[in-house]
């Protein structure tokens, strides 16, 4: 049995503050707490923004003169960590999912207004927490995959806060999850049958499923790491008889549908923005449901793609081959209906459309690579190198943050009552999508000339 | 329409002109100096080939839409009110599934090629007894060869340096010396954290694992001297954990190995 609650009722009114300074209390609003993670997203960018430019500073020459190496590896794992946990998951999901998932359904809210809330508001304790770790004893610096027995070997408290950290924003992405899922399926309108539900609600669906699923597998992972940290237990632990590789397998069964936490709800919002600015309705509509779904079930059964140089048995790296590939096929569809979509189209070149479609090209070049990648033989060249990193940062840059900026340009007027100003946003996506090509697209290339010496302390990659 | 079909058929051919003309005339890749790199960089081109072509047309389906379909300023209303198409739909979705499938098949051989596919254990002569424990690389073994020739070298990775032990001349070495032309058969395990040991120029790369030794068996076609470098995040010097191959003649490895050679103690 569903109760939907009405913020204004449950709400004592008068204790609630008005104007901006709601944006700083435990508001139950669906909007408001939207709004709160975007705003609080978008300051988490800032700083991995920053960590992102200090490691292109240190990179520009051989040598390690800007910071000290173990600082190189902290700025790396807080850059990872920081981007994908506090600023892409909760934006892509929570601040756009909060906003308009109520609006498409036809509820009156969420249907668990004050889980919600509680979702948003472990977002800035655990993102602080964790950059403050630089302060403690030096932050962690295993990477953001945190592979042991190099996580166990690093100073310990800045590894241990890193766990807490990870597992409360897990907790707020699991809450977040169960919120959509049951707003989307007990929540709609009276007649609005599942097939009528637009593409974005489809994606948050698969998107949560995705992150109810797996997360919980990534918190009881990282609860093993911190006891074999703190209390010398051996599950990952060599020297004790531990096995670092299942870390990595029950590592990647979260971390490799967390890409497309990433990159499904993406693939929902352009799916609502190409429509309108090219005044044509979707192109192939249950086609693309199918196809979300399709990329749902292939993304848990293809994390082992991530070890092909783990020491995998063959018969494994072949299934992982396959099952990454046809992961292509649900996508590829995606791809060809958002195009026809377009084809035929009254199309405004605006800021949101230039965005949208700097998406598809970007996600197309990623995904060919990707494909690449998944092929064992291929793969054991290019693994752990820049290779991947610029793979990495073609689907989730180029691909998803791309999306957020897309759709800021296209929901902002509905929002705020306000119109952004399109010339300095087409000088935006000018800007960006340059520069995003000169950072990366020549990174593939690093990788295949096997990064010379002019790289010193250089590569982490997954 | 006849006219918008040979133009159609013009830009098509254009596009594959293009992707293969750039993927038979840019090498990316660094030296081929072992059985495996030509074979890899066969896979590669055939990669690069596919994913130009896609790419190229998917870039310029977006842009000619961009181009063609923009709102006049004239224009008013919507598009043409088209929500779908069964056959497009069905042609899109087993197009790229048979590509995919290929590519599969293809990278199937190349991996088997390549040895991948063939079980280590039974001819590895330093194998233990746990030998359930023990995971491969790739190899290039065929099953009627026999260890004995093999070179076998035992290598432990710790952080932030490779040595290899030369069993055979009971010594230890920090740069990896091996005769052209020769299968090498390498067992390798961790002192501490997961290393990787990757030689570009060969294309192999396998993860060196505390507390279970891996195998990775190649044979170097060239003479040279390659760097090898480790992959995977070790620690704050993982930049600098770099070691030296060097494949040289056999006449001129045999010297550097009487060199170095240690007489056997027997206990």
């Amino acid at each position: 049995m569903t109760i939907s609650i009405d913020p204004q009722k449950t709400n004592n009114e008068s204790l609630q503050p008005k104007g901006w300074l709601r944006y700083f209390s435990f508001s139950l609003d669906h909007k408001v707490i939207g709004i709160q993670y975007l705003v609080c997203g978008f300051l988490f960018y800032l700083i991995g923004g920053t960590l992102a430019s200090a490691i292109r500073i240190e990179l520009a020459s051989p040598m390690s003169d800007f910071m000290p190496r173990d600082v190189y590896n902290q700025v790396l794992t807080l850059h990872g960590t920081i981007m994908i946990f506090l600023w892409i998951v909760p934006v892509v999901n929570g601040a756009f999912g909060n906003y308009l998932i109520p609006f498409y359904v036809g509820a009156r809210d969420m249907a668990f207004p004050r889980l919600n809330a509680v979702a948003f508001w472990l977002i800035p304790p655990s993102g602080l927490m964790l950059v403050a770790s630089y302060f403690v004893e030096g932050a962690a610096q295993a990477g953001w995959t945190a592979y042991p027995p190099l996580s166990i070997t690093t100073p310990q408290s800045g590894q241990i806060i890193w766990i807490l950290s990870v597992l409360l924003l897990g907790g707020s992405s699991i809450f977040g999850g169960i919120n959509f899922i049951a707003t989307i399926i007990k929540l709609r309108r009276p007649g609005l049958k599942l097939m009528q539900l637009p593409m974005y609600c489809w994606a948050m669906l698969g998107t949560s499923l995705l992150v109810v699923l797996s997360t919980p597998v990534l918190a009881g992972t990282l609860i093993l790491l911190s006891f074999d940290i703190i209390a010398n237990t051996g599950f990952f632990n060599p020297v004790l008889g531990g096995n670092v590789v299942v870390y990595q397998h029950l590592f990647w069964f979260y971390s490799h549908p967390a890409v497309y936490i990433m990159v499904l709800p993406a693939f929902g919002l352009v799916s609502e923005i190409l429509p309108v600015h090219a005044r044509k309705p979707l192109f192939g509509y249950t086609t693309m449901v199918f196809s979300i779904m399709g990329i749902v079930v292939l993304g848990l059964v293809v994390w082992a793609h991530h070890m092909f140089t783990s020491g995998t048995p063959p018969w494994m790296r072949l299934f992982f081959t396959i099952a990454t590939a046809f992961i292509a096929v649900p996508t590829g569809i995606k791809f060809f209906n958002w195009v026809a979509t377009l084809w035929g189209g009254k199309i405004s070149i605006n800021s949101a459309m230039l965005f949208s479609c700097g998406f598809i090209i970007n996600f197309v070049f990623g995904g060919i690579t990707g494909v690449a990648l998944a092929q064992v033989p291929f793969d054991i060249h290019v693994h752990d190198t820049y290779f991947v990193v610029a793979h990495f940062h073609y689907i989730v840059y180029g691909g998803t943050v791309f999306i957020i900026f897309s759709s800021i340009y296209h929901w902002f007027p509905k929002v705020t009552g306000k119109m952004l100003n399109e010339k300095l946003g087409i000088l935006h996506f000018i800007i960006t999508f340059i520069g995003f090509n000169l950072c990366f697209a020549p990174q593939h290339w690093l990788d295949l000339i096997c990064l010379p010496a002019a790289i010193i302390l250089c590569l982490l990659s997954k | 329409m006849l006219n918008k079909n040979i133009y159609l058929i013009l830009i098509i051919s254009l596009v594959f002109a293009i992707s293969f003309w750039i993927g038979f005339n840019v090498n990316l890749l660094p030296a081929e100096a072992s059985i495996n790199a030509p074979i890899y960089d066969e896979l590669f081109k055939i990669l690069f080939i596919t994913g130009l072509i896609i790419f190229i047309g998917m870039t310029i389906a977006v842009i000619y839409s961009l181009f063609k379909f923009r709102k006049r300023n004239d224009q008013i209303g919507d598009g043409i009110a088209l929500e779908g198409n069964l056959s497009l739909e069905i042609v899109w979705t087993i197009i790229p599934s048979i590509i995919v499938l290929l590519i599969g098949l293809y990278s199937y051989n190349i991996y088997d090629r390549m040895g991948g596919m063939k079980e280590l254990n039974h001819n590895h002569e330093m194998m233990s007894s746990n030998s359930e424990k023990i995971w491969a690389g790739i190899s290039q073994t065929s099953d009627n060869e026999i260890a004995i020739n093999n070179l076998s070298i035992e290598v432990s990775a710790m952080q932030f340096a490779f040595l290899f032990n030369y069993p055979k001349g009971n010594f230890i070495s920090g740069e990896l010396h091996v005769p052209v032309d020769q299968k090498v058969s390498m067992k390798m395990e961790s002192k501490d954290v997961i290393h990787a040991f990757w030689v570009p120029e060969f294309r192999i790369k396998q993860d060196i694992i505390p507390g279970q030794p891996t195998i990775l068996n190649f044979t170097p076609t060239k003479v040279g001297k390659y760097p090898i470098i480790c992959a995977e995040l070790c620690g704050p010097y993982h930049g600098g954990m770099r070691a030296s191959i060097i494949v040289e003649e056999e006449s001129d490895y045999n010297e550097w190995f009487n060199k170095n050679r240690k007489p056997e103690v027997n206990l």
